[in-house]
């Protein structure tokens, strides 16, 4: 309760937060549309919009989950703030040393530099792990392609990690192949942790795995966040898991941000449709209130196509008028919680915690 | 699909260009030209040219003339159905090759008939009965026919059909039939004549249709749709027929384009080696004589043919697999 | 709002137990399983693969005969009993020799010694064996000289006859031994796909990964390229382009040149394996997690795509290997290829293909048979390559 206080005390600090210190990084107005060829000559006839104007900042030692249905763009943010891809427009700030620099000015060189301080995990622990390469020539790997560390003391600074994220020296010659999920998405967590980043991005890092294990490498991860002093961005299609170990949520729908508030307002109080409808379907455990599921009419439209005015009009079902024609604005109703519905402030909307 | 098929036509045109300008160029790669190699056919027999003739000769075939002139001298002449002359046939390309075309072409197709013909079967049984001694058999006889090059095949035909059967394992016709009219005596001569290179041809590509058809029988028969058509109840012969095998058979298909470069390879050396008169014993002899628009059309041909192919297969695919979008 | 709060916190401390608890049976859980993957611990690849291989016998065989190919090429010239172009006049279109193991129950590999006559009215050479006259074969017996691998010299046969001839399958009509030249002809025919597969090799693998990788303009360049290379009849163009070698080459710059012809279109295949593996590698996540880390192109295609891709070029340039000696073979046969003094198998067909002679000598024909015979152990061996190549589905 108390870090989720400590967010909102900042936001109430207002907008000179947000190049002060605390921010350790500031995405502005984001979008990335992927471009659909076809035919011989390989014309353009449409975009998939991925992602569509996201802003937001994070701040230094939290978690800001971020929700959504699969395809909503989440990957592509995330591969956007790595700079895998080159973002359609928008600019993404990022504190080195109190200096707000634009990832996306930097050249090769700097951006190597800079992605000593940003890594990822990836969903899928059997993808992100090159099953010819050895635990230690994986871990190593960033060590090495950075000239960190080499020969015997590559080694021992593998072991170091390894014995972090809970596994042992023995594991060190061993393949891919002779682990666990859960054990791999260690190896995988310990390779981001190799070169010491500010903040980690964590691609759905337990939805691959045993519900089981999932609780185990979430710990894990808070764990790591306690001891090194990590920055999260943790990315799921699953609220439960979100929730667990976020300070702020934001939801996704259809490639833009609905709704962004620290995680029990969110829970408590959603002030999106779409975020009452993820959470009537949340398996949380809630003894007292007898929830009903709100099953969302229509299918999840084409992001190459997507509807006019509030994207989500089409499945909404406090829908009027107005949404069909006008882009609702991405607005702050109360401190720390922004929303884009044109009904957010006269919507009473049911959370999961009353 | 009717526009389809205008489009990818009429998308050959350029592709014929690009072809052409390559076969001609590939066939001019030799040094020295037709001139030269008649030079040193007279020399060779003892005789000589002064350099007036061979300039004479020359001027008159136009291989004076620079590379780029003489291959628009020979492609201008295409949509009239004239490829050139040829300089040692003293004929047109087409006269020279238009019959030999023809018994490639059916030589090639008897052979696609062949493998199709014994491959199906052959694949059917080995999928529904995989690992069996059948099968087996089936796929160790089918790496031998990958294995033995149809040269070899056809040496071993010939001295096996001449000297153990003791019937001519080689030509198109008996020696008295080869200038007789055509009649009911001759056909059958021809028949006779014909299974051979036929089978020859068609013996590595069996072997690969064999495989193909097992594995993709195997996957259908795997697939949900018929496991719900048995219990249905309905005969297993219908199951397999009306459903698993058409199924089965569209990589068949997607493979028939490939198949037939190989059949024209295959015709070639067939031909060459068991004396039929393909377009193989004509295309070598013109490639050493450097008879340039004789090779040259020839080589172009087979790859048009290629490119025809590939359209008649995409076409058939398209026909069978309603699920193909003509895009 | 407190008591609310207070309610988010148990349950979330109720479902962090509970996924603590979980968590531990978890961990035993996978001790267990990795107690029975044990076997799969630190192993590589290669282990992976050779363990699979082993057990597919006929591809054993195939890759047995593969290497016992290469071993006899490799030594031809000391197991050949005679030089490639010794002629013995007097034994022209001598037909296979029959060779006998035991003269009077004690092991004694001769032959027979040969009366020559002519036939009065085909006027051919007649070749009557003599039973009283046995010819001992010698082991490690002084022969013609010649130089082992091209550098020792040496005058030591494997085998040989002090007088009279040993010819296991036959002479030709200069008289010289099909037996010496089938396995001189394996040093060429034999090399030449090698080669061919090496020089495909490159020629694919960077095209193809590059293809791959990159994408874009450079996957379009290399696309069209394949696709125009490909519209041509194999056969026909290398029909084409052998017949444009000139008359005057060295036998060495002929030979360089058809591996180059072989492979102009040999590569193309191999290209597009490679594309398609690059292909599917590429959307890894273990190459973007590189990526991400810093790693530059060069990295990445040499510490992972290339690694990654090497069991699949093994196997497809094994595979390969047979369409290469086919090829080679059908050009020399059809005499567009490799020309005497180089002599290959396909070379040494060439005498066959004037049908009356063929009739008349059909052991001609023999070189053929190991045509077959390599392009079949390759085949097999290949095979079983590529079953057990991908021990890891990447
Ligand atoms: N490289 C790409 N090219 C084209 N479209 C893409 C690409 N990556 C993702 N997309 C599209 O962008 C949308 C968002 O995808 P993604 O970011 O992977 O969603 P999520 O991670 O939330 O499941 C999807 O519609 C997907 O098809
Ligand atoms: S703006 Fe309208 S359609 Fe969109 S979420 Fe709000 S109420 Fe629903
Ligand atoms: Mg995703």
């Amino acid at each position: 309760m108390c870090v989720a206080c400590c967010i909102i005390d900042d936001h109430e600090k207002g907008e000179t937060r947000m190049t002060g210190d605390n921010t350790i990084l500031e995405v502005k107005n984001l979008t990335k549309h992927f471009p659909i060829y076809r035919g011989f000559l390989r014309r353009i006839v449409g975009n998939v919009q991925a992602l569509n104007d996201v802003s937001f900042s994070v701040a230094k030692n939290e978690t800001l989950g971020i929700v959504g249905e699969s395809g909503c763009g989440k990957t592509t943010l995330i591969r956007v703030m790595m700079r895998a891809y080159e973002p359609t427009s928008g600019e993404m700030l990022f504190n080195q040393n109190g200096e707000m620099i634009n990832i996306y000015s930097l050249n090769k060189r700097e951006l190597k530099e800079l992605r000593r301080h940003m890594q990822i995990i990836f969903q899928d622990p059997l993808s992100s792990l090159n099953p010819r390469k050895t635990v230690l020539e994986i871990i190593g790997e960033p060590l090495l392609i950075h000239g960190v560390a080499r020969g015997q003391e590559l080694k021992s600074r593998v072991s170091e990690l390894l014995d972090m994220v809970g596994l042992s020296v023995k594991h060190l010659e061993r393949y891919p192949n002779a682990f666990s999920g859960g054990q791999r998405q260690r190896i995988a967590i310990a390779r981001a942790l190799a070169l010491q980043p500010q903040i980690v991005l964590c691609d759905e890092p337990v939805s691959a795995l045993d519900v089981s294990i999932q609780a185990q490498i979430v710990n894990l991860l808070q764990d790591l966040q306690k001891e090194l002093g990590l920055t999260y961005l943790f990315i799921s299609h699953d609220l439960s898991v979100v929730e667990h170990i976020s300070n702020r949520v934001a939801v996704m729908y259809l490639g833009s941000f609905v709704e962004l508030a620290p995680s029990a307002e969110l829970y408590r109080n959603p002030k999106h449709p779409y975020t009452e409808a993820l959470l009537s379907a949340t398996p949380i455990i809630d003894p007292d209130a007898r929830r009903k599921r709100i099953i969302l009419p229509g299918e999840l439209p084409d992001p190459s196509n997507p509807p006019s005015g509030c994207k989500f009009h089409t499945r909404c079902n406090y829908a009027e008028e107005v949404c069909r024609t006008t882009v609702p604005a991405w607005e702050e109703v109360s401190p720390g919680h922004w929303t884009s519905c044109h009904l957010a402030k006269t919507l009473s909307l049911r959370g999961v915690l009353k | 699909m009717l526009s389809y098929i205008v489009k990818r036509v009429l998308g050959m045109i350029p592709a014929i260009l690009i072809i052409s300008f390559i076969t001609f160029v590939v066939i001019q790669l030799p040094p020295g030209d037709f001139v030269t190699s008649v030079q040193a056919q007279v020399a060779a027999s003892g005789g000589g040219m002064d350099a007036a003739t061979v300039e004479a000769l020359r001027a008159r075939y136009g291989l004076d003339q620079p590379m780029i002139v003489q291959y628009w001298r020979w492609i201008r002449g295409f949509p009239k159905g004239d490829f050139g002359f040829s300089l040692e046939w003293n004929a047109p390309v087409w006269d020279v090759i238009a019959e030999r075309m023809g018994w490639t072409l059916l030589l090639s197709g008897l052979a696609l008939v062949f493998m199709w013909v014994v491959s199906i079967p052959i694949g059917i049984y080995s999928a529904r009965n995989q690992y069996s001694l059948g099968d087996n058999l089936f796929s160790f006889l089918g790496f031998l026919g990958l294995s033995i090059p149809d040269f070899m095949l056809a040496l071993i035909w010939l001295v096996f059909g001449t000297l153990v059967l003791g019937i001519p394992a080689y030509g198109l016709f008996s020696p008295e039939m080869v200038d007789a009219p055509w009649s009911m005596a001759k056909f059958l001569d021809l028949l006779k004549h014909l299974w051979a290179p036929v089978v020859i041809m068609g013996v590595i590509g069996t072997a690969e249709l064999i495989r193909i058809m097992r594995g993709s029988m195997l996957e259908v028969l795997n697939q949900q749709y018929i496991t719900t058509a048995r219990a249905k109840g309905l005969p297993e012969r219908t199951v397999i027929n009306k459903y698993a095998v058409r199924m089965a058979i569209n990589p068949l298909i997607s493979v028939l384009g490939m198949q037939v470069p190989k059949m024209i390879s295959s015709s070639i050396i067939v031909g060459l080696v068991l004396s039929i008169p393909t377009i193989g014993p004509v295309f070598l002899r013109s490639l050493i004589s450097q008879d340039m628009y004789l090779a040259g059309s020839i080589l172009l041909f087979t790859s048009v043919l290629l490119l025809i192919s590939n359209l008649l297969a995409d076409l058939a695919l398209a026909w069978v697999d309603p699920r193909i979008r003509y895009e | 709002m407190m008591s609310g709060m207070k309610h988010y916190k148990e349950t979330a401390d109720y479902i962090n137990k509970m996924y603590n608890r979980q968590s531990q049976l978890d961990e035993s859980l996978a001790d267990q399983m990795r107690e029975s993957e044990k076997i799969a611990d630190a192993t590589s690849q290669w282990r992976l693969m050779w363990r699979k291989f082993k057990r597919n016998r006929i591809a054993v065989v195939g890759g047995i005969v593969v290497l016992l190919f290469y071993l006899v090429a490799l030594f031809g010239d000391f197991i050949a009993p005679y030089t490639l172009e010794q002629r013995m006049t007097r034994y022209s279109y001598l037909p296979p020799q029959r060779v006998y193991f035991f003269a009077g129950g004690r092991f004694q590999p001769h032959v027979y010694a040969l009366e020559t006559g002519r036939d009065p009215i085909t006027l051919q050479r007649t070749y009557v064996p003599n039973p009283d006259k046995r010819i001992p074969i010698r082991f490690f017996v002084e022969g013609a000289p010649y130089k082992l691998f091209g550098l020792i010299p040496a005058r030591r046969h494997l085998f040989g006859v002090e007088e009279g001839i040993i010819s296991l399958f036959g002479t030709d009509g200069q008289g010289r031994d099909m037996f010496s030249r089938i396995i001189k002809g394996s040093q060429i025919s034999l090399t030449i796909g090698l080669v061919g597969v090496a020089l495909s090799l490159l020629i694919g693998a960077v095209l193809g990964v590059a293809s791959g990788y990159y994408g874009g303009w450079v996957d379009n360049v290399v696309q069209r390229l394949i696709e125009i290379v490909r519209s041509f009849p194999p056969i026909p163009l290398w029909m084409a382009l052998t017949a444009a070698l000139p008359q005057h080459w060295s036998p060495l710059l002929i030979y360089f040149t058809i591996t180059v012809i072989l492979s102009l279109i040999g590569w193309t295949w191999l290209a597009r394996q490679l594309r398609g593996k690059v292909l599917a590698l590429r959307e890894e996540d273990f190459i973007m997690a590189a990526r991400l880390a810093g790693a530059s192109d060069r990295w990445i295609i040499f510490k992972h795509l290339i690694p990654a891709t090497f069991s699949h070029i093994i196997v497809i340039s094994t595979l390969s290997m047979p369409s290469m000696i086919l090829a080679e073979s059908s050009l020399s046969f059809l005499g567009l290829g490799l020309r005497p003094p180089l002599t290959s198998w396909g070379v040494l067909l060439q005498q066959a293909q004037n049908t009356q002679v063929l009739l008349l000598y059909p052991w001609l024909m023999l070189p053929g048979v190991f045509v077959a015979l390599s392009i079949l152990a390759f085949n097999f061996m290949g095979d079983g390559l590529r079953d057990a190549a991908d021990p890891y589905t990447v």
